[in-house]
């Protein structure tokens, strides 16, 4: 502990107490709280993840019954969905440097933050009752009727949990839209916000006018299921695909929840790593604002085969290459930031380069299961499952790590080990192409999703994603050891390591309680890198 | 099989393959040109090589249209693509074979129109136009035959029909691919498709004694449909002079109303199809023919799926169709 004492004064050590660290209203100490909440149920996802991949080494199930396979997918898709990408980076990075890089001392509502994470965490621990002792076997969609009606499990207390989770996540949205709208400094204005802020208020959007509609629906599911009111239960009078088009209206959406912040850090780290402004920062900007919009108006595509008309698919399939439009220009500005730059690898650079070709190559398979007559072939099979893992685990978990290792040294004081981190980019990439890529092939070849037994001839492709699971976990637990280990043996870090631009660098590292001694000006626009030329004199 | 090729049994599995492989083609492209972008730029602009780079591009909007005007282009044909085969997909032709399909957990049980009834497989002869008719007892299934690279959704009160030709004889897997409950891995068979003569042979070896019309015309009776409304199996000319021959009786005769337009009370105008049939058994209230009362109970909760399906046939053949 005597190392944690070397720091300097800081939000950390500025009281020591349980209770300053439970009821403070720091937007800094509450995304330390929330990072220990999801990174506890990151672990508990994924621990539900191996055990499924485990089992799937042999077709006829290796370890678990057919029951206890359906709980573990669906506490998996459950948890990881719900309490850890959804909230991921806007409740930890987000809350940490959403003021920071405003220039401000805090969000608008510490209060309102601090409360929030007690909603998730009450969400939270009611769904692990759920989970832990009536079990729950419905997938993380809850369709009706099969949740409405026919399952034992405990439908209505998880959905009370994840009810209460929303709420979490609608207060961190008003947070930050009002907190950006009000809060920012002296001359900084829309254009001068780094991409990071315009991907959180995309996000906040879509937090604050989705997450309502997700409680409307879960609500109709349980008062179906205790009382009988006919909503989606087809011999009460109700229509099973109105569930399916509800549900989707928030959870299509909430695949940008997930991967907007992720767009955002990599947008921040290129630029950084490069040395160079951000390629045609107007256009990524706008693109996620465009990408919030129409993620409203392609829930459809879930639903290609579900039995909605034929012109509603047509329509969703449309809108759908749509929307992918805008993740395609992103990528394309990330390359021109490279082009002519002076690139650094870093274990944050090395994390972003990975997130560009898996979030990629997530995008392209995409387009596979947006038209319309493929999807009908690809639909819940194994193609699916590795199309999303593409997106929101190499996509979003990746850009998640590579935002974790570039604040690092700002919010703990510290440096990780590069060799590391590097190691770790490394073996995460990959350990998570040999567990996804075979699914691509396993899905064309037709094997279902949610299966706890399959057809031999399945087998090889199955062998090859669970032995890549295992070095995905072993790529997992890596950052778990030395993060940990560098928060009491790591170097002190600099207050700017990376001579990175934004506001969060010009402060100590880690940041006072009151954030900024005073409060900084701007005078310029975002990714003001010096001509390189000058940075190599 | 193979553990790196599926067959494609169907006429529409090439079509779809031909999708695929496009899409294929695609997505490698544009990988190649993503992934050899960034290690060229990586590799080349790394920062202990101190090259003098030039100047940076300054105006970036004439690539960000190109680009965008590119993806727009390239995305809108993969779409029309797509949709004209999904399109087809879904429109069965008139006159092709129909077998009804009830989904329960977990097993599939099919109907011939000959009566031959089978329980998680489904024979079909090669060659011609088969069109499933589907309901589902309890929950959502979904009826997937990864070798036509076809499925569809199942769901209960509700009919959705899905079509295939089959063009190899062979046994292919048949898998239940929404999530239905404990066992919905275990719920599936095989689809057997069979040359002509031996589809012939595996009819008359699995002869029900009565065909499904047959049937229908039994339960007809049996739950009373017969004592109100006429049947006679006239066919559409029977229609015509429905009005003024059967005044007297209260429900409307069924002779020549199925695949026709039904004038109701309410001024709509429905096509009496088999949606239409379940419902006017399963909720009478709900489209009440012009000029008649609503008289008739409710058969919801009375009525198997599996005899629904059979009436309906009974009803279908009452038009003069095949019946089959």
């Amino acid at each position: 502990m005597s190392d944690i004492e070397a720091l300097p004064r800081s939000y950390v050590t500025e009281d020591g107490t349980l209770n300053s660290w439970l009821l403070t209203t720091d937007h800094k100490r509450i995304a330390l709280l929330y990072f220990a909440s999801i990174t506890a149920f990151f672990f508990l996802g994924g621990a539900a993840a191996a055990l499924m991949r485990l089992h799937l080494i042999s077709p006829a199930g290796a370890i678990v019954s057919h029951e206890t396979y359906n709980r573990l997918f669906t506490m998996h898709g459950v948890v990881m969905v719900w309490f850890f990408l959804v909230p991921a980076v806007p409740v930890t990075l987000g809350n940490f440097f959403v003021p920071l890089v405003l220039g401000a001392r805090d969000l608008a509502f510490p209060k309102l933050n601090l409360l929030s994470w007690y909603l998730f965490m009450a969400g939270g621990l009611v769904v692990l009752w759920s989970l832990f002792w009536g079990g729950l076997d419905t997938g993380w969609t809850f369709y009706t009727p099969l949740a409405s009606r026919y399952t034992s499990g405990y439908v209505v207390l998880a959905v009370v949990g994840i009810f209460l989770s929303g709420f979490s996540s609608i207060a961190t949205g008003v947070n930050f839209i009002v907190t950006i709208h009000r809060l920012r400094a002296p001359g900084l204005t829309w254009y001068r916000l780094p991409v990071f802020i315009w991907s959180l208020y995309s996000t906040s959007i879509i937090y604050v006018l989705g997450t309502p509609v997700l409680a409307i629906t879960l609500m109709l599911l349980a008062f179906e299921r205790l009382f009988g009111v006919g909503v989606f239960d087809s011999t009460l009078g109700g229509d099973p695909l109105l569930f399916q088009h509800m549900f989707w209206f928030y959870s299509h959406p909430a695949v940008y929840i997930m991967i907007l912040p992720g767009f955002g850090v990599i947008s921040e780290i290129i630029p950084a790593f490069s040395r160079k402004t951000l390629f045609g920062y107007k256009f990524v900007v706008w693109s996620s604002v465009a990408i919030a919009v129409i993620s409203f108006f392609v829930w459809g595509h879930h639903m290609f085969v579900a039995g909605q008309s034929l012109y509603s698919a047509i329509v969703f399939s449309l809108l759908s290459y749509l929307v992918a439009v805008p993740s395609a220009i992103k990528v394309f500005n990330w390359l021109g930031t490279l082009h002519k730059g002076w690139i650094r690898f870093d274990a944050p650079m090395l994390y972003a380069l990975g997130f560009i070709g898996l979030f990629t190559i997530g995008g392209l398979t995409g387009l596979f299961v947006a038209a319309l007559a493929a999807d009908v072939h690809l639909t819940q099979t194994y193609f699916v499952v590795a199309h999303f893992h593409y997106i929101m685990v190499g996509g979003m978990v990746t850009a998640f790590f590579a935002g974790l290792h570039y604040w690092w040294p700002k919010i703990t004081g510290r440096m990780y080990p590069e060799m590391w981190g590097r190691m770790g980019a490394a073996v995460i990439f990959f350990g998570f192409n040999l567990t996804f890529f075979p699914q691509f092939l396993l899905g064309y070849l037709g094997m279902t999703r949610r299966y706890a037994s399959y057809a031999p001839e399945f087998q090889v492709l199955n062998v090859l994603s669970s032995a890549g699971s295992v070095i995905l976990a072993a790529g997992y637990l890596m950052p778990l050891g030395y993060l940990t280990w560098s928060l009491f043996r790591g170097e002190r870090a600099p207050d700017n390591p990376w001579n990175a631009t934004g506001l969060e660098w010009k402060t100590r590292s880690p940041p006072p309680k009151e954030n900024f001694v005073s409060i900084p000006t701007v005078t310029g626009a975002p990714y003001n890198y010096p001509h390189p030329a000058a940075q190599h004199g | 099989m193979n553990a790196l090729t599926l067959p494609a049994a169907s006429a529409n599995a090439p079509e779809v393959d031909l999708l695929l492989f496009a899409l294929l083609g695609g997505t490698v492209l544009v990988l190649a040109l993503v992934f050899g972008l960034m290690l060229r730029y990586v590799a080349h602009y790394r920062y202990t090589n101190t090259k003098d780079r030039g100047r940076p591009e300054e105006k970036t909007w004439r690539f960000e249209i190109a680009w965008t005007a590119a993806t727009l282009l390239l995305f809108f044909g993969l779409f029309l693509w797509g949709a004209d085969l999904y399109v087809r997909q879904f429109q069965p032709p008139p006159n092709a074979l129909r077998i009804s399909v009830v989904g329960k957990q977990w097993m599939w049980k099919a109907e011939h129109p000959g009566g031959q009834r089978e329980i998680n497989a489904l024979h079909v002869p090669v060659g011609r136009a088969v069109e499933l008719l589907m309901t589902s007892e309890d929950v959502i299934h979904d009826f997937a035959i990864p070798a036509f690279r076809i499925k569809h959704d199942v769901l209960p009160g509700r009919y959705e029909s899905l079509w295939f030709t089959a063009t190899e004889p062979g046994a292919y897997h048949l898998f239940c691919t929404q999530f239905c409950g404990t066992d919905h891995s275990a719920m599936g068979g095989e689809v057997v498709v069979l040359t002509q003569p031996d589809y012939e042979r595996w009819l008359a070896d699995n002869a029900a004694s009565v065909g499904v019309v047959a049937q229908g015309r039994a339960l007809f009776t049996r739950y009373g449909c017969s004592g109100c409304h006429q049947a006679e199996g006239r066919g559409q000319a029977a229609a015509v002079d429905r009005t003024k021959n059967y005044s007297s009786v209260r429900a409307p005769p069924l002779d020549g109303v199925y695949g026709h337009p039904v004038p109701l009370n309410d001024g709509r105008v429905v096509v009496a199809d088999d949606k239409y049939v379940r419902d006017s058994i399963l909720m009478p209230a709900q489209d009440i023919v012009a000029s008649y009362d609503n008289r008739m109970p409710s058969f919801s909760g009375v009525v198997s799926e599996a005899d629904l399906f059979r009436l309906i046939a009974y009803i279908k053949s009452l038009s003069g169709s095949e019946g089959s």
